[in-house]
């Protein structure tokens, strides 16, 4: 195992990054879609309805499945891995982006228009701030569960440490493949707890003391 | 009112104003109503009569179905209603603070919002928290949630007042907080005034919070209807009609214990001893008063406690003879509070006291009953009542020349406003303005039956 790690290590180092990278770049990307999908709905009870029966619809889907369709119109690399990571990231986003936003006092919203705030900078400086903590939660959620579907973006010939999981399992029994899954998974769970730290971080630093629990 | 020179507050006035919403009866129904500048003006009335629908189209949260809004002159009707909004301050119950933000933060929201620069923003969060008794200092990077119920509701009014807005519209603002810190803020509220002159518009269903904090009282029913619009004194002496007359309640008389206040009244003068000073003494200045007990003051002249000659005699040097303490009213409490506060101590008598707790004289329940007959017998005073009626018929404009801008109806409306004494107001003016005819007519001599004769009974009690 130690040779294994060590004649590898730039490789496995490498692979990790693109992970992490893959990883955090969608859930940006899916925090900013889910916000504007949120910022939409919020106020009208049926939309709310059908945003969140989607989102609950759509964790059902198995990503693997999911991937693999993608290959038709997207083919392989990173479009389609980026595709269905980032799905999978905005659907318990845009969930709590909806409970955060609907869970605003609406007295606050009426005060913060009664002193003159437009509509926009009501959501910008009022809403969204005071549902922030909650949407920050969701993307932890899915910090945590994308790790896993960002592995299986390898099957489509995708970045991040996929590849050690599929071709050790491919060989199992030959060579240094129990070595190769082994990684991938340890690899996975560590830069998982190291997003997540970073979030908490993140969840410090732009979650006002006013509201902090 | 008379310091019209110094009035900083605009008139306000709706101009045939309806909502509605949908097919239903229309929450507010042409209503016409002029706010005069400088002044508190309360709406009061049953929930649902459209009180707060009324109040939020001065500001255009809610927009007029038809009608328009006139502020000093200007239709706002169309205007931009976030510039319009920043023009005009809003409290809304709990002070409506945004937790995320600091005190300094919130107090800062509408200057910032107008581009202030930020020296400028700081100086004026500063003098505003001041203005509303709260030390900047500990206060200004305070969360809300760091603060009491009373003080958020202060920081409220102190953003509210951030940009100096003529206008003030206040939204059942003392409706969540425990009644003792309400009463504080209805003082705080009255002195803020004294010194701003804002025109203030204050919704509440409290009918005494109503009496205690207004120049002017408008009584609403279902649809945004004018019962009664008036002076509190003018409405508890001569309620319109039977629905008014239900609103104010029982005990109009004691309600009016409210519009007087304690430095009005005449106060018995005991005479007063130090603490620590020496007992022979003292006892002597009772004596020559020929004054059975005495106030005992610490040494920022507070008063602490009561003192009888016979205690004094078996002292050498004054303690408290025991630790019950005294009741205290501020001299600018009304008479109502100071009843109250009597009640609750279980006491005949209470110390009044000025600024910073000192001690300016004793006030009892027999001075407080002289007072309300003096109340029910003083003549109210005749004013004219600015324009409020739901008839259709829309009043002229004249500027006085210092600026300030009243509404009349117009001499060719006259039959409008024949038809409107005669409807809204008939019953004010057959029965209630013959009673009050008559009763003007009085001999002055009998009239002041309550006042004198008990006056020179306490006159010998002071001697």
């Amino acid at each position: 195992m130690g040779s294994y790690l060590s004649d590898r290590w730039e490789q496995i180092l490498s692979a990790s990054w693109q992970h992490f990278s893959l990883v955090a770049q969608c859930l940006i990307l899916a925090t900013v879609i889910a916000i504007a999908i949120a910022a939409f709905c919020y106020q009208n009870k049926t939309l709310s309805g059908i945003a969140n029966s989607v989102s609950a619809v759509g964790l059902t889907i198995p990503s693997f499945a999911l991937i693999g369709l993608m290959i038709a119109p997207l083919g392989f690399g990173v479009a389609p891995a980026v595709t269905v990571v980032t799905f999978y990231c905005l659907l318990p986003i845009l969930r709590n982006a909806l409970v955060g936003l609907s869970g605003v006092d609406r007295s606050l919203v009426e005060a913060a228009r009664g002193i003159g705030m437009s509509r926009v900078a009501t959501f910008f400086r009022v809403e969204l701030p005071l549902a922030w903590p909650v949407i920050l939660a969701g993307m932890r959620v899915s910090a945590q569960m994308t790790m896993g579907v960002a592995a299986v973006s390898a099957y489509v010939l995708g970045p991040g440490l996929g590849s050690f999981i599929f071709s050790g399992l491919s060989r199992l029994g030959g060579a240094n493949s129990f070595e190769s899954v082994v990684t991938g998974v340890v690899a996975v769970v560590v830069i998982a707890l190291i997003l997540d730290g970073l979030l908490v971080l993140l969840g410090r630093l732009t979650t006002s003391r006013g509201i902090r629990v | 009112m008379s310091n019209s020179s110094k009035i900083t507050g605009a008139t306000i006035l709706l101009e045939n104003v309806t909502k509605s919403y949908g097919s239903k009866k229309p929450a507010v129904n042409q209503l016409t109503l002029e706010i005069p500048a400088g002044q508190t003006v309360m709406f009061v009335g049953p929930s649902g009569c459209g009180k707060t629908t009324t109040l939020k189209m001065i500001n255009r949260l809610i927009e007029p179905t038809s009608g328009r809004i006139v502020i000093n002159g200007e239709d706002v009707t169309k205007m931009n209603g976030d510039d319009l909004r920043r023009r005009i301050g809003y409290v809304i119950q709990a002070g409506g603070l945004l937790p995320h933000l600091t005190v300094g933060a919130n107090v800062g929201l509408v200057p910032k919002m107008l581009k202030w620069d930020k020296e400028r923003i700081r100086q004026r969060t500063d003098e505003l928290l001041d203005l509303v008794s709260l030390d900047p200092e500990i206060y200004r990077d305070r969360y809300p949630k760091q603060l009491s119920g009373g003080q958020q509701q202060r920081v409220g009014v102190a953003r509210a007042l951030a940009a100096d807005p003529p206008v003030l519209l206040m939204d059942e603002p003392f409706g969540a907080v425990d009644p003792i810190t309400r009463q504080r803020l209805q003082e705080e509220l009255i002195h803020v005034q004294a010194e701003l002159h804002k025109t203030i518009v204050f919704v509440t269903h409290d009918f005494d919070e109503a009496v205690k904090l207004g120049d002017w009282i408008v009584i609403f029913n279902e649809g945004g209807k004018i019962e009664q619009y008036g002076t509190p004194e003018q409405i508890l002496a001569h309620p319109a009609n039977e629905f008014v007359e239900d609103f104010i309640g029982s005990g109009a008389g004691l309600k009016q214990l409210g519009l007087a206040r304690v430095r009005d009244v005449r106060m018995r003068q005991l005479p007063t001893v130090d603490l620590g000073e020496d007992a022979a003494a003292a006892a002597n200045r009772l004596t020559e008063a020929h004054a059975i007990r005495g106030v005992v003051l610490d040494q920022h002249d507070r008063p602490v406690g009561w003192i009888s000659r016979r205690h004094l005699e078996k002292m050498s040097t004054v303690v408290l003879p025991d630790e019950k303490g005294v009741p205290t009213v501020g001299e600018s409490s009304t008479l109502d509070d100071a009843l109250d506060t009597m009640l609750v101590a279980g006491s005949s008598e209470a110390a009044v006291t000025g600024a910073r707790g000192r001690y300016r004289g004793v006030i009892t329940v027999n001075t407080v009953i002289r007072a309300i007959e003096g109340l029910s017998h003083e003549a109210v005073e005749e004013v004219s009542v600015p324009v409020g009626h739901n008839t259709g018929a829309i009043p002229v404009a004249t500027t006085a020349e210092n600026g300030v801008i009243t509404y009349e109806m117009a001499e060719d409306d006259q039959q409008k406003e024949d038809e409107w004494l005669t409807s809204a107001n008939r019953e004010w003016s057959e029965t209630d303005r013959q009673k009050w005819e008559n009763y003007s007519s009085l001999d002055p001599a009998e009239d002041v039956v309550g006042e004198d004769p008990n006056l020179k009974g306490s006159g010998s009690e002071r001697a």
